[in-house]
């Protein structure tokens, strides 16, 4: 299997799905010259530009123009450059695209992506590096995908461009250079299916998206002091992998969750619920959360790195767990 | 437009289509008052010219976007009655199978694309539509209408630079009935008016009065001929006034009476039907017309109001594929 980075296992998933059905097109802002990431290199010259749109600097019309052409049978990937960007477009996402099956009775099913790059990032500051992908968790109506690994991100990618549903899709940003294996022909990965990045028995780390790296480090880190941790990568936040987290926890009894996002009202917060309602309030032994701190995201280096988790928060709260 | 006899046809075309928009916007407001009808319901009447003008040029397969006043669009493009009335009612037999209401009614089996309670929500949705169905080699063109409130959301600004850009095939529509709700439109909107905002985005338009069901059909004949020719987009800018208030229970009491009173002497169905008449149709053809009309809708209630009620349990479909919740409790 060839080792790609993570955007250019993106890259392939697109061109793959586009090659074989022409009702799927990219509509965005300068998607045609190959999208800001060039994850979208060469689609131009490949598929023309009738089905590699370059857009104005117009989210609300890039969100719903997408939603319009999957109602008349087109399958679009709506880019939005950077996920911070879609605040543009809460009310195409959110009252349109979110309701427009179920509003509707089921007359249509608008069968579209949204792919939104999100996360901290080049220190970029507050109105690009945000990780709001919980919210959208809340909303009746979406799939929201969150991969860590470049084969992981080829496969859901290709999930979601087939699947019927809309699916906002948050390519983790900071990782795009990550190298990886990816297959030759991509298959696809069903949604609601956490990977198991390591196994382990003391107590068990869920977690998504951009910040996997750092726990797979700090999971190590705490092998070396005697803890071993497992470590389930959901992969996408709705549907997740309830059975998965539940069956782990039920076993090591120790349940941490970590997210970029900020913790409070994060989903970790609706892991940690599930599981108490699920496996009783005495099942677990001791329970935990990391994000960040309800903060906006800082510019310096410095502050960003007080505020964002990384390995060394993550064996400090997992010792904190294991120390319970 | 051809010859008297074609022309007379056509005038009563649109005074049947109108009828029936009336009939259906009276019969749905007194159901309303008897408590028949749940929830908000926003009435079209005084604004029919506009709906039946512009949908008579439209062929089935063309797609429209309404509006939260949109009873008249989804009439005019053929949508079927009894399911319209039953989606007020709440039914089963609603085209929404009573998930939408009269805010959400759409009828996709003759290109209804969907009411919309957002203001202006419509638009790109219009445009997007229009795009896809360009790119699947359909010649089919999508009609926008929306409400001059619609204009000083950022998507009238978006959407019409989007669909000048990329020559799309949509003939927008706006509404003009001079009130946002409950604010005067001149109010609240800056510079020279809605076909000039228009022009400046690319888009040509074309002011009309919108009660006079005559000039909108010819207004919009020769822009959906346009449109569908390669043109790009155009614009209708059609004048009105809304009868009724903002919604049924709105008496919209702030306006003043003799405003009011001479709205209704220039109000498009008493217009159309004196040109009938001068045009040599007898007063009884007119009579049967707007008879059947009310006889279609009142019968549309009444199977309505004994139509069944959706199923609890459907209250959970449709929501999505993956990860759709099915428990009922």
């Amino acid at each position: 299997m060839p080792e790609v980075t993570l955007v250019e296992a993106a890259r392939l998933a697109a061109l793959q799905e586009m090659r074989a059905d022409p009702r799927i097109w990219v509509l965005g802002e300068d998607v045609a010259r190959g999208g800001l990431f060039g994850q979208y290199r060469g689609f131009l010259s490949e598929f023309g530009a009738q089905r590699i749109v370059s857009t104005p600097i117009s989210e609300s019309t890039i969100m719903g123009a997408g939603l319009g052409a999957a109602l008349v049978g087109t399958r679009p990937i709506i880019e939005m450059r950077i996920f911070d960007f879609a605040m543009c477009a809460m009310d195409e996402l959110i009252n349109q695209i979110a309701k427009i099956r179920y509003m509707f009775g089921g007359q249509a099913k608008p069968a579209l992506v949204v792919r939104m790059p999100h996360g901290i990032w080049r220190n970029s500051a507050a109105q690009h590096s945000q990780t709001l992908e919980g919210w959208f968790a809340h909303v009746p109506g979406l799939v929201v995908c969150v991969p860590s690994t470049p084969a992981d991100t080829a496969g859901l990618l290709v999930q979601a461009i087939r699947s019927d549903d809309p699916v906002l899709f948050f390519d983790p940003k900071n990782l795009f250079p990550l190298k990886g294996e990816v297959a030759e022909r991509i298959a696809p990965i069903p949604f609601g299916v956490a990977r198991t990045a390591r196994e382990g028995s003391d107590l068990t780390i869920v977690t998504w998206s951009a910040i996997v790296p750092a726990v797979e480090d700090a999971a190590g880190m705490l092998a070396a002091r005697g803890i071993s941790a497992e470590v389930l990568d959901l992969r996408t936040l709705w549907p997740w992998d309830e059975a998965a987290v539940m069956a782990s926890a039920a076993r090591t009894r120790r349940l941490l969750v970590v997210h970029e996002a900020v913790t409070a009202g994060g989903f970790g917060a609706e892991i940690l619920a599930r599981a108490t309602e699920a496996l009783g309030p005495g099942a677990l032994r001791a329970v935990g959360r990391l994000g960040q701190p309800r903060v906006p995201v800082p510019f310096a280096p410095p502050l960003e790195d007080a505020l964002k988790p990384d390995a060394a928060k993550v064996v400090a709260a997992a010792e904190a767990l294991m120390a319970r | 437009m051809t010859g008297g006899g074609d022309n007379r046809a056509r005038l009563l075309a649109l005074y049947g289509t109108m009828c029936r928009i009336r009939a259906f916007e009276e019969t749905a407001l007194a159901a309303h008052k008897a408590g028949e009808i749940p929830g908000p319901l926003h009435v079209s009447i005084g604004q029919e010219a506009v709906a039946a003008g512009t949908c008579l040029n439209l062929r089935r397969d063309d797609r429209i976007t309404s509006n939260h006043r949109g009873h008249g669009h989804a009439i005019a493009k053929g949508a079927g009655i009894q399911g319209m009335m039953e989606e007020l009612f709440g039914r089963a037999g609603g085209h929404c199978r009573g998930k939408g209401g009269s805010m959400h009614i759409a009828d996709f089996s003759v290109g209804m694309l969907g009411a919309n309670g957002v203001v202006a929500g419509g638009i790109p949705i219009a445009v997007g539509a229009a795009q896809g169905l360009r790119l699947l080699g359909s010649d089919a063109i999508v009609a926008c209408f929306f409400g001059d409130g619609a204009i000083n959301r950022g998507p009238f600004l978006e959407g019409l630079n989007w669909a000048a850009l990329y020559t799309l095939p949509v003939l927008f529509v706006c509404e003009d009935n001079g009130v946002a709700a409950f604010t005067r439109a001149e109010s609240v909107t800056a510079g020279p008016g809605i076909a000039a905002r228009a022009e400046a985005l690319g888009v040509p338009a074309t002011s009309v009065d919108g009660n006079d069901a005559a000039a909108v059909d010819q207004a919009a004949a020769r822009l959906v001929a346009e449109i569908r020719g390669g043109a790009g987009p155009r614009l209708l800018h059609a004048r009105t006034y809304r009868l009724m208030g903002h919604t049924s229970t709105d008496p919209a009491a702030w306006r003043d009476a003799a405003e009011v009173a001479a709205a209704h002497e220039e109000e498009p169905l008493a217009r159309l039907r004196a040109r009938l008449l001068e045009e040599g149709v007898p007063d009884k053809a007119l009579g049967a017309l707007e008879g059947d009309a009310q006889a279609e809708m009142q019968e549309a209630r009444a199977r309505a109001l004994a139509a069944p009620w959706p199923d609890p349990a459907i209250a959970w479909d449709d929501v999505q594929d993956a990860g759709a919740v099915t428990e009922t409790a």
